[in-house]
């Protein structure tokens, strides 16, 4: 039971943050691309104020799996980093905590573009 | 197919008006809240599966954002995400797998134009803005966080 509320509770957080970006798509005329900027930015904004760490506690991947769980790493490596490095940590931190999928998305890409043929459109 | 392509801007938006369906807000919310609900469990399902082989929240946590993006690229590869896309809108655009999308499409889009300038400067169109905001922002504002915590 335990299970299920919690994967009800990653359902319901990741969700919501979807229906967020799909609501402005449709109603402004803002691009998924800038979307995906926009919503990055808000997660690096809403962990500075506080705000996002109690969504991630409750909505745990629901919360990080989005691109603003993106931004929000960003500025939870930045605090990491600023307490054990001091003021280097502000520069280090955020890429720090994000290099994985960075240097994921850049291999994996790489190398499916080695593979995969382009499509026509 | 009898498609005369001599018309005016205005007849061509007139056409296209008409052919483009009215966009059902209803249905893209659906999709997109379930589609994208059900790509979190998924990140869900792999970050348990680490914690139970006893890898730490930090590394179960990188580790579950590796495999999302490997799955997005994956599914761009083979031509299944823009598929998914079309039909779960922010739903496959706004989870980690929609990054990768964003990283891995360009990449192949612009394979013909080369490794360097085709590949290499291509990759990074759509998620190359993310990172420059991304990171500028939490760079000042861990900056001001840095101010009122260690010199107050």
């Amino acid at each position: 039971m335990e299970i299920l509320i919690e994967y009800g509770k990653v359902f319901l957080t990741g969700g919501i943050i979807c229906t967020i970006g799909q609501i402005l798509i449709d109603k402004t005329k803002i691009t998924p691309a800038r979307i995906l900027t926009l919503f990055v930015t808000l997660g690096v904004i809403l962990g500075f104020l506080g705000i996002y760490e109690p969504i991630y506690e409750f909505g745990k991947c629901g919360a990080s799996v989005p691109i603003s769980g993106f931004g929000y790493s960003l500025y939870k490596g930045t605090v990491k980093a600023i307490a054990e490095q001091g003021f280097i940590g502000i520069f280090t931190g955020g890429v720090s905590a994000t290099a994985g999928g960075i240097a994921a998305a850049i291999v994996f890409g790489f190398l499916a573009s080695l593979f995969a043929k382009p499509t026509i459109k | 197919m009898n498609t005369n392509l001599n018309i005016s801007n205005s007849e061509y938006n007139d056409l296209i008006s008409k052919k483009a369906e009215k966009s059902p807000i209803l249905k893209n919310i659906f999709f997109a809240f379930v589609i994208g609900g059900l790509i979190c469990m998924l990140g869900q399902f792999i970050f348990n599966q680490m914690l139970n082989l006893n890898i730490d929240n930090e590394k179960a946590s990188i580790i579950t954002s590796i495999s999302l993006i490997f799955i997005g690229a994956f599914l761009t590869a083979i031509n299944v995400y823009s598929r998914l896309g079309k039909i779960a809108g922010a739903g496959s655009t706004i989870p980690i797998t929609g990054f990768s999308n964003s990283v891995v499409s360009p990449a192949i889009e612009f394979k013909s134009e080369g490794y360097v300038l085709g590949i290499g400067a291509n990759m990074f169109k759509i998620a190359g803005p993310v990172l420059v905001y991304g990171i500028t922002t939490s760079v000042i504002l861990g900056f001001i966080y840095y101010i009122f915590n260690y010199i107050f």
